[in-house]
């Protein structure tokens, strides 16, 4: 009996870790994105997924608790985040792409400051949480244990964003073109292409993922002002050990964290947040360019 | 063929300042002593950062986690062990120098950006670990109320005691910097390449660098030890990284007393604008912005400019822009 209780905590453990993992992965994604074309570290990415999670549950709690209003909060805050990233874009960080990238990096560190006491501004310190719709409330009995429908539905849109992504930058011109640019974006303005706005769509669509991570995370967290910390952290750990640029490198840095945060609760509850640290402190020790290679 | 070591004016300045300053608290009231104690201390950690970035082009992203480290391991020593309280300052930059040795081992196998990407991983576990390590670091609320020597337990003992190590610190940089390992550091950071090709070790030198960088943000954690007589976790954070980078691109890179220009400034805007609103960040990212765009050498770097300017306009040849050396 007691075998089989601490086998379903150790399941639905792994289950709340995996999920995790999945909404560190859409953010990290959007991260790796962004860092393999543009080559920029996007400190502002924490920020966006708050904004992401703010805007999440003012959109839902404006519907007043419909269902529908979920699934536009899904879709609106990372629209709302995408409009956000796209205008300092074209109104800043266009102008310093020929800089060092020092300068870039600084500029994104300035935009998360910015960001940061502007969220503070509009939404102030209380915690927040949003309700998911009726369908994915509650649990599923699997094996005798009670997992969480959410953390379920998480599994799901997680691998859903990989593919996608995964697509856009592989099957797409826009996607070919991105890549390209990353690379030698001189021969491919030569070529007749308009790079700014190139980079100025992958920062968007990079941007995009923060947001769409931030409206995913919001029924699970209580949402709140010092949550861009926290996950941009991680965010840059996943991105390093699994391969600058390498998206499936993201899923697996992502899945790596999660499960090891997770399983650690069960070992040491206070270290758990220590257990992914030195994962990555392993890892990197070892490859010190991150598990997957760089696809860029 | 070692340069001639005459005192140039700016040097001459500097050492008249420094002097000056020890009879600050004579004449300045308590608050604007400690304040002068923060930007001593704050400007020693940025220009321990702009020794590696601006000279030795190396993306040290995470230097306050060595600034941390100093100041952590300064007041477990004075609280936890029985040593004396001076020895435990002195195990602040040295504990800081072996945390960077053994980072910096790590890092240096990598080029520029996972550099900067691997030392922000690395950093974060040391800020974790005094964050959560409560029954060492006492967590998030941190070690308060380190007993110090008599000597420096009062304002005015610590401001002195302050003065006089930023003062030696910065005379071992300025001389690290003018020697010929300053000059292969900045060789290297222009071109790595070329300096491997005549048979420079890049990353040894890089090495120590970076050793001698993270002592001394290790002496400026030290140092707050000294003027507060605590430490916190936030001391570790990245954010407060990336601070120290505004302070050095503010100050101006390339040049010697830029960082501490920089920290300056900032430390006396939080004050003023921190006392105004509680949207201070705002007030940084909207500085930094500023600065990136309209101001990206810093206030030093326009002087440094001038004279350049000056110079060519007078017919001399002018050295190279961004070989300016240290002072």
């Amino acid at each position: 009996m007691e075998t089989a209780l601490s086998l379903s905590s150790a399941l639905s453990q792994l289950l709340v870790g995996l999920s995790r993992a999945m909404i560190l992965f859409i953010v990290a994604s959007g991260l790796s994105f962004i860092l393999g074309v543009l080559r920029v570290p996007n400190v502002a990415h924490g920020s966006l997924y708050m904004i992401g999670a703010f805007a999440a549950h003012t959109i839902a709690t404006t519907l007043g608790g419909h269902p529908a209003g979920f699934w536009l909060a899904m879709l609106g805050a990372p629209l709302i985040v995408g409009g956000i990233s796209l205008a300092a874009e074209r109104l800043l960080f266009r102008h310093l792409y020929e800089r060092e990238h020092l300068m870039l990096l600084l500029f994104t560190f300035g935009l998360a400051l910015i960001l940061g006491d502007l969220t503070k501004m509009v939404w102030g310190a209380d915690y927040r949480s949003i309700v998911p719709p009726p369908f994915l409330q509650g649990s599923l009995d699997v094996l005798g244990t009670a997992l969480p429908r959410y953390n379920l539905f998480l599994l799901l849109v997680g691998p859903a964003v990989a593919v996608a992504l995964w697509l856009v930058s592989t099957k797409t011109r826009f996607g070919r073109i991105a890549r390209a640019a990353a690379v030698d974006r001189e021969m491919v303005g030569a070529l007749g292409i308009h790079v700014s706005w190139v980079f100025a769509w992958a920062f968007v669509l990079g941007c995009v993922l923060a947001g769409l991570g931030g409206a995913l995370v919001s029924p699970t967290i209580s949402v709140t002002l010092g949550m861009d910390h926290t996950i941009i952290i991680e965010a840059f750990l996943i991105v390093t050990i699994g391969g600058l640029g390498n998206i499936w490198g993201a899923l697996v840095g992502s899945l790596l964290f999660g499960v090891t945060q997770s399983l650690g609760v069960l070992l040491l509850p206070q270290f758990a947040i220590v257990f992914p640290y030195l994962a990555v402190v392993v890892i990197l020790t070892l490859k010190p360019t991150g598990l997957l290679r760089s696809v860029w | 063929m070692r340069p001639q070591r005459t005192l140039s004016p700016a040097t001459l300045w500097a050492l008249g300042l420094w002097l000056a300053l020890f009879f600050a608290p004579l004449v300045a009231g308590r608050f604007a002593v400690y304040l002068l104690g923060v930007i001593l201390v704050t400007g020693l950690l940025a220009m321990s950062l702009n020794l590696l970035v601006g000279h030795g082009g190396a993306y040290q992203f995470h230097h306050a986690a060595f600034y941390g480290v100093g100041a952590y391991t300064a007041a477990l020593c004075i609280t936890k062990t029985g040593l004396p309280a001076w020895a435990g300052l002195a195990a602040g930059p040295l504990a800081a120098a072996l945390a960077g040795l053994l980072i910096g081992s790590l890092c240096i196998r990598l080029n520029k950006l996972y550099f900067g990407m691997i030392q922000i991983s690395l950093g974060s576990l040391l800020w974790i670990l005094a964050l959560r390590w409560y029954s060492l670091t006492n967590g998030d609320d941190g070690i308060h109320g380190i007993p110090l020597p008599e000597a420096i337990a009062g304002p005015g003992g610590a401001f002195a005691c302050i003065l006089a190590a930023v003062g030696l610190c910065l005379l071992a940089m300025h001389r690290i910097l003018a020697s010929p390992f300053g000059t292969t550091l900045r060789a290297i950071r222009d071109n790595p390449q070329r300096c491997a090709a005549v048979g420079i070790d890049v990353r040894r030198h890089q090495l120590a660098a970076i050793v001698i960088a993270t002592f001394f943000a290790g002496v400026a954690g030290s140092l707050f030890v000294v003027l507060e007589g605590s430490v916190f976790p936030d001391m570790l954070f990245w954010v407060y990284s990336l601070e120290i980078f505004i302070m050095c691109l503010l100050g101006g890179w390339f040049t010697f007393f830029g960082p501490m220009l920089g920290a300056a400034i900032i430390v006396l805007l939080r004050t003023l604008v921190g006392g105004m609103t509680e949207y201070w960040t705002l007030v940084l990212g909207v500085v930094l912005i500023g600065l990136i765009f309209f101001l990206p050498e810093g206030i030093m770097g326009i002087g440094h400019r001038l004279r350049l300017y000056r110079r060519r306009a007078a017919g001399a040849p002018s050295p190279r822009e961004n070989g300016h050396a240290a002072g």
